[in-house]
């Protein structure tokens, strides 16, 4: 049974009905889930959850669907590791990776907000899906189309990392490269949206889309042993994903499965593609947009929906945004790499490269427990890296100690 | 030579469901101003009481998002093609 009782606008308050729209009329502000929160408070408790499979789907009372799931029904419980190594290496105390890189079933983040979103295009009787997609979406989008049997239509940026496009091809998907930044493929998709019966998970689905990335933050509460961490790093591109993890938060203390939280959001930018960071660092909530630059092309979002929202979340939290270089977000991601043994993609380099600059700024302290939002695995943007050439040496023992990098790491192991 | 809108899906009930509007103006302030005079209460939808454009929503000339030109006052080519389109999440 559903706990849903419509749509409405989060801006001016207008209801809808529970139809595949996205938008309000009245004010162009984005539509959103209204739930029946007494009705969820009797049902789910934290034994109920606690007794469940370990997929996002054992929040289902807190998503938008009908009947049962149908996509992406292995989805959701990432590990929650916690990283000494790297709180060591970054001088804090008890700070936690959330892993989505290693989500079911593409690494990525995204898996969370397709299953619910193709779920629902069933749900609407919608024959074919899409998405708009800086990539990961757009890996998602196919995978999870093609095991649903649904035919996909994927439009991508013209220059995404090649890894990217050949994993969301191999699911059989028609991708459509769109000569222009993300931005432009957007506009293009809202416009057929507006002509053709597709789902695009995040133009017409969008409402129902993003409430998938609420179990992102259920499930770090959850492995807290049912508690809000001091701090959240957060990377933002459209800024929809912290604004979620803020109000999955805010409805585990509504329901009383958490206790009251005081959470501060960190949002994590590229400084080539910063729109969100400016704005809070300029004090205000009007994002100036921007054309996008940066090696973080999953980030790469010059004109963020979200973004108004995003900054209210990190300032009345008590957080903060900030923005690094290319070449931060490269060193982030060997830390990550060989402190915590995780490969994360750009993205969850900006992250820790942020989190970094944000201990050094005295934002984060040690009395903190942190968790890292990473939300996409480091095998799809290998082009970003150039790491040392590797020399080849002669199956011999000799040449092995004479290799002079190798012995020495040999001998300082021993 | 007449300019082109393209009108999102939630305007429609203003235009009677036309999806393409021929326009003729030097700005975007202009075209709006037509539209009005055609569809009487579409510019309240694209901007607030104070003549600015409405958060949520963008507006291309040919692409090119008037935030980086000159907003309401960004000059219209003929037959430009001009996109209203509701602002979309991330992917």
């Amino acid at each position: 049974m559903s706990f849903v009782k419509g749509l409405k606008c989060r801006e001016c308050g207008t209801p809808y009905k529970l139809e595949p729209v996205a938008i309000c009329e009245e004010c162009f502000g984005p539509l959103e889930v209204d739930y029946d929160y007494d009705a969820i408070k009797t049902k789910l408790t934290r034994e109920e959850i606690s007794g469940r499979q370990k997929t996002m789907w054992r929040y289902r009372e807190l998503l938008p669907l009908e009947g049962e799931p149908t996509v992406g029904l292995q989805t959701g419980c990432t590990p929650l590791v916690r990283a000494e190594r790297l709180a060591k290496a970054l001088g804090v105390g008890e700070l936690y990776i959330k892993n989505d890189a290693v989500q079911h079933p593409t690494l990525s983040f995204k898996d969370r907000v397709v299953a619910v979103a193709l779920s629902k295009a069933r749900e609407f009787k919608f024959e074919a899906v899409g998405c708009a997609s800086t990539g990961n979406l757009a890996n998602s989008v196919a995978a999870n189309a093609a095991a649903a049997g649904f035919p996909a239509f994927i439009l991508i940026p013209d220059n995404l990392e090649k890894s990217k496009v050949t994993a969301t091809q191999i699911y059989g998907a028609n991708v459509v490269p769109v000569k222009g930044n993300y931005d432009d493929v957007n506009r293009l998709c809202s416009e057929i949206a507006g002509r053709h019966p597709i789902a695009f998970v995040n133009v017409n689905l969008r409402p129902f889309y993003g409430e998938g990335s609420k179990t992102f933050g259920y499930e770090i509460a959850e492995q807290l042993g049912w508690k809000a961490p001091d701090a959240v790093v957060v990377p933002m591109a459209g800024g929809s994903l912290i604004t979620k993890i803020y109000k999955a938060f805010g409805e585990l203390q509504k329901l009383g499965l958490i206790e009251e939280q005081a959470t501060r959001f960190y949002g994590a930018q590229a400084a080539g593609c910063n729109p969100i960071a400016a704005a809070v660092k300029a004090g205000t909530r009007d994002i100036r947009p921007v054309k996008p630059n940066t090696i973080a092309k999953s980030l790469a979002i010059g004109n963020p929906a979200d973004g108004y929202f995003a900054t209210g979340v990190i300032t009345n939290t008590g957080g903060w945004s900030e923005d690094v270089t290319d070449a931060e977000i490269i060193a982030a991601m060997k830390l990550l790499a060989e402190t915590e043994g995780i490969f994360t993609e750009t993205a969850g380099g900006t992250t820790v490269a942020v989190t970094k600059k944000l201990i050094e700024q005295g934002r984060l302290t040690a009395k903190d427990r942190i968790v890292i939002a990473i939300t996409g695995n480091g095998l799809k943007t290998q082009e970003a890296l150039t790491l040392e050439d590797l020399k080849s040496i002669e199956p011999k023992l000799s040449a092995f100690e004479n290799a002079a990098g190798i012995a020495r790491a040999a001998k300082a192991a021993a | 030579m007449p300019q082109t809108v393209i009108i999102p899906t939630p305007l429609r009930k203003f235009t009677a469901d036309t999806e393409l509007v021929e326009v003729q103006g030097a700005t975007i302030g202009e075209v709006f101003a037509q539209l009005e005079a055609r569809y009487p209460g579409i510019q309240a939808r694209l901007c607030e009481e104070n003549g600015d454009l409405r958060r949520f929503i963008n507006v291309y000339v040919d692409g090119e998002d008037i935030r980086f030109l000159d907003k309401l006052q960004t000059a219209v080519p003929e037959r430009a093609e001009i996109s209203i389109v509701p602002a979309i999440a991330g992917g």
